[in-house]
């Protein structure tokens, strides 16, 4: 049970407090980040894979969404719980409850940015001689950049939320603090925690909409894919 | 393996019943959490769908779903408690700011914006024709909206109660760090103790629950969708599947 000890009567925020403390903020705040990254790329690379799979032997996108699907379903404190066991407190158990959570919108995604590749233009690149292979690197890929982007965007936010609850698994970046202001009910450092996420995450996106600006310059009026 | 497995059974053969036993928790769990979303439907369905009826606030519904996609759940459960207890503080009928209330709080807030971003965009994607029609009936407003609109919605309505749903019962686990019961107790409980047994127990009936979730939307789908507006394989969108396959919202569009 909680105690109600500390910081009951206090001021909601403490802004003293966390001048004092950012050190350990940008500690955690770059640990958020070190965990987000290893995420979306295992989940990216992962769902690259599982798509080039499915475009290749179409039977097997069916099950290849079932079991993303399922593994999105299960809730992410009962992955994580289901995982300590075998993987223990580690970054592993968190990163492969995170990199579970990507799959799902990531193929999706992918699979979707290249099947909507407009096939006049497939076949003029058949035409011009490209194969399987540079079809795919060269033309698929990069006209579907802006729908997989779209979800790696949508797989980024979410992501970095659920990286605060690996705190109870001893990760966790900025969660921490939202565990221990909890513990020990100090409310600054549950606001500093769930601000710092919400910041990261919007500064994520942002990143990632730059990025899609860059890599796709030819795209003057652009979908937005929510 | 088969010590664990045995072990895992023998936890579900000792602990079914009492005030800790996981029939009592289970049911802990679905009060808040069915609580939560009654109160969310209740609250965004009305001024979601009026809003999709006359067209306006698109804006805020895309805003929505950013924003809450950008709250860490877990951030919202403990940080409803500060705020609780100074509610409880102040308010008379309130006892108290631990358990149930910060619980609800928080997944109320999290069951808030696929309810009203379903309803939104289920009504604001019936076709105009429609309502065009039915206002040459001479069927007022508010008529059109509950008569037309929403039944034809209804599947996007729906979809957008069940992510809520879903979402709500996998987050209601979270609780039990504010002196809430369910059956985030055990995985909680569990991981200050090292009971690993315990853990994998919890984790097993929150899936199951969560799945069970699925299943009763499933139902509802089913009986309340006109026939010829049900999906084929009622899966597990995702809120953004849903909005993903409405791409012809054109205040969605422009509001990047």
């Amino acid at each position: 049970m909680i105690v109600l000890a500390q910081g009951d009567s206090g001021p909601f925020i403490r802004w003293d407090w966390i001048f004092s403390h950012l050190d350990e903020v940008w500690d955690k705040v770059f640990e958020h980040l070190v965990l987000t990254f290893i995420a979306l790329a295992a989940g990216m690379a992962i769902s690259l894979v599982l798509t080039v799979v499915a475009l290749r032997y179409r039977r097997s996108y069916g099950p290849i969404t079932w079991v993303t699907g399922a593994l999105y379903t299960i809730p992410s404190l009962a992955l994580f719980a289901f995982l300590v066991p075998i993987t223990g407190f580690s970054v592993l158990t968190a990163e492969i409850g995170l990199v579970s959570y990507t799959l799902l919108i990531l193929v999706r995604n992918t699979v979707a940015g290249i099947d909507g590749v407009p096939a006049d233009i497939t076949e003029a690149a058949i035409a011009m001689g490209y194969d399987r292979r540079r079809m795919f690197w060269e033309i698929e890929l990069p006209l579907a950049l802006p729908v997989i982007i779209a979800g790696l965007r949508i797989a980024a936010v979410t992501t970095v939320g659920l990286v605060t609850v690996t705190a109870l698994i001893g990760q966790g970046g900025v969660g921490f603090f939202i565990l221990r202001g909890l513990g020990r009910f100090f409310s600054t450092e549950i606001v500093l925690g769930t601000a710092l996420s919400v910041i990261l995450a919007v500064a994520i996106d942002g990143a990632l909409i730059a990025l899609e600006r860059a890599l796709t310059p030819w795209a003057k009026t652009r979908e937005r894919v929510a | 393996m088969i010590a664990f497995l045995e072990e895992l059974a023998q936890w579900f053969v000792d602990n079914w019943s009492g005030s800790s036993g996981y029939i009592v928790r289970t049911w802990e769990h679905v009060q808040v959490s069915g609580a939560a979303v009654l109160a969310a439907v209740i609250i965004a369905l009305p001024i979601a769908a009026w809003l999709g009826h006359v067209a306006r606030g698109g804006l805020v519904a895309v805003s929505i779903v950013n924003i809450g996609r950008a709250l860490p759940s877990f951030g919202i459960v403990a940080l409803a408690l500060p705020i609780t207890i100074i509610i409880a503080d102040n308010v008379g009928f309130i006892s108290s700011g631990l358990g149930f209330f910060p619980t609800f709080i928080a997944l109320f807030a999290l069951a808030l914006p696929p309810v009203f971003t379903n309803t939104y965009t289920g009504i604001r994607s019936v076709s105009p024709d429609i309502v065009e029609s039915a206002r040459g009936m001479g069927l007022g407003e508010m008529r059109i909206l509950r008569e037309v609109e929403l039944p034809l919605a209804s599947a996007v309505v729906l979809a957008g109660i069940r992510t809520s749903a879903v979402q709500v019962v996998a987050t209601a686990p979270l609780g039990a760090l504010v002196g809430y019961g369910g059956l985030g107790r055990y995985i909680i409980d569990g991981f200050a103790v090292q009971d690993d047994i315990e853990i994998v127990a919890g984790a097993l009936l929150v899936a199951l629950l969560s799945v069970a979730t699925e299943l009763v939307f499933g139902l509802i789908e089913r009986r309340v969708v006109p026939p010829m507006l049900q999906t084929k394989r009622p899966g597990r969108l995702p809120p953004e599947a849903v909005a993903h396959q409405e791409p012809a919202l054109p205040v969605a569009v422009d509001s990047v």
